[in-house]
């Protein structure tokens, strides 16, 4: 029931219609639950509704920090004259 | 695919990982609220990530496991009417009613249909103008504006074979029983990523104000829940508790009002029965009057069947949906009870914790303690 998955707009037919394209397919769906859909956004596809736009600037700076994260634990590896043993339980 | 891989790099998840264990030095547990977020979690083996101290529970948001029979009953009886053309989503079919399913119904003639969306039960409508085509209308408040869109497309149209039976339900509520349930132990959530969407952050002010749990709004992929899991640790280490989101590029801490206006237009909240919680007050939504024409409550109030329908003795759904127990504690997880011979709606289910259990092979208890390296 969580399943939504990001689409691409490829085309806006009216304040109720849109195409997009979901994994390389196209697709027809409703647009009436998000306000400026444009060609180009990205949007949160759901039972054949778009229900929110993805966030662009957003999702980058995540992806930012996420770049951020490895280098600092990269260089705290190397720093290290122990190899850590990894978290967790184990073969799960 | 853009917005998905992203979200799923290994060294990303192990630097994550680390930051986890360095902040969890205490027990923590922590209740993924979302049935999306267990199936996350396990297709992406995250607690083999994690540190033991850490303890993901599951919690009974999939809307499908917590259908009571009944309402899989009433479905039922609606399918076997020769005028009437039942269309639900996939995972409904074949959830057990008390003494069938919509597929073993649809086996036995009646004109049972899966869709995607509700949009395709609406085009279906037009299409057979001579039987009346029901929708099965279940999720919660990811879901439900879109069945409401559906309603209103309907009216806008001057369709008059369409109906909803509505078995929406409520996540904050639910929440809130879980949070006053005694024999569930919980420290913080992870907030359901679609469902706060639409209902963006406040309606979980009170888990943090009321209760002192921290909350963050996850999205669902294993980046996601691992940064979730990160805020949610830290949280704890700060003693703070707070709503937070982690899913930043689609939600909002106001939500979507545009789907809330037209959720509030066609429905509104009911008390609504869930399976292994019993009745959880305001927690449903019922189709209001003005919209009885595209209401299958309405429009068959004689619908009889037995409410309060038990399961059967062996099956733990009720609780294992509540967090209060795991899947492997069920006596009969993998054995009597599996994909293809359900007992339970945890198991029927794509994004049941059993189903979960089951299709990544943890059905027996893990120890607690990381087996020494040597």
């Amino acid at each position: 029931m969580c399943l939504s998955v990001p689409a691409r707009v490829l085309a806006v037919h009216d304040a109720q219609w849109a195409t997009v394209d979901v994994g390389g397919t196209s697709k027809r769906i409703a647009i009436d639950l998000v306000e400026g859909v444009q060609a180009g956004d990205y949007v949160l596809l759901h039972v054949g509704f778009a229900l929110q736009k993805i966030d662009e600037a957003e999702a980058e700076s995540l992806l930012a920090l996420f770049d951020e994260m490895v280098q600092a634990e990269d260089q705290a590896l190397a720093a290290s004259p122990v190899t850590p043993s990894p978290p967790g339980r184990g073969p799960g | 695919m853009k917005y998905v891989s992203e979200f799923r790099r290994g060294d990303v998840a192990k630097a994550l990982a680390a930051e986890i264990a360095r902040l969890a030095t205490v027990p923590m547990n922590l209740m993924e609220v979302c049935g999306g977020h267990t199936h996350a979690i396990f297709k992406f083996g995250l607690p083999s990530l994690l540190p033991p101290t850490i303890d993901l529970i599951h919690g009974p948001g999939c809307p499908v496991c917590v259908t009571p029979r009944d309402k899989v009953d009433k479905a039922i009886l609606l399918a076997r009417r020769p005028d009437v053309m039942l269309t639900s989503y996939g995972d409904m079919l074949r959830v057990p009613g008390s003494a069938s399913s919509l597929m073993l119904e649809k086996g036995r003639g009646a004109d049972v249909r899966m869709v995607y969306s509700p949009l395709d039960a609406l085009r279906l409508a037009e299409q057979h103008p001579h039987k009346r085509v029901i929708f099965f209308a279940i999720g919660f408040e990811t879901t439900a504006p879109s069945a409401a869109m559906a309603v209103l497309k309907a009216q806008a149209q001057g369709l008059t074979n369409f109906a909803i039976l509505s078995n929406h339900v409520l996540l904050p509520p639910m929440l809130k029983a879980i949070l006053d349930s005694r024999d569930v132990k919980l420290d913080g959530f992870i907030g359901p990523g679609h469902v706060s969407t639409i209902i963006g952050t406040r309606p979980y002010r009170f888990v943090a104000e009321r209760y002192g749990k921290p909350l963050v709004v996850a999205g669902f992929e294993p980046l996601d829940v691992l940064q979730a899991i990160l805020m949610l640790a830290r949280q704890l280490r700060e003693g703070r508790s707070e709503v937070e989101i982690q899913y930043t590029r689609v939600v909002k801490p106001e939500g979507n009002p545009v789907a809330l206006r037209a959720l509030g237009e066609v429905f509104e909240p009911c008390h609504a029965r869930w399976r292994g919680m019993g009745t959880v007050p305001t927690s449903g939504l019922r189709v209001r009057e003005k919209y009885a024409a595209w209401d299958a409550e309405a429009l068959y109030p004689d619908l009889e069947v037995t409410s309060e329908v038990a399961d059967p003795k062996a099956c733990e759904c009720g609780d294992i949906v509540r967090g209060a127990k795991k899947p492997w504690d069920c006596r009969i997880i993998g054995t009597v009870c599996t994909p293809q011979t359900p007992v339970g709606a945890c198991m029927v289910s794509p994004e049941g914790a059993c189903a979960a259990y089951y299709k990544y092979g943890r059905l027996h208890v893990e120890r607690q303690q990381p087996t020494p390296v040597g």
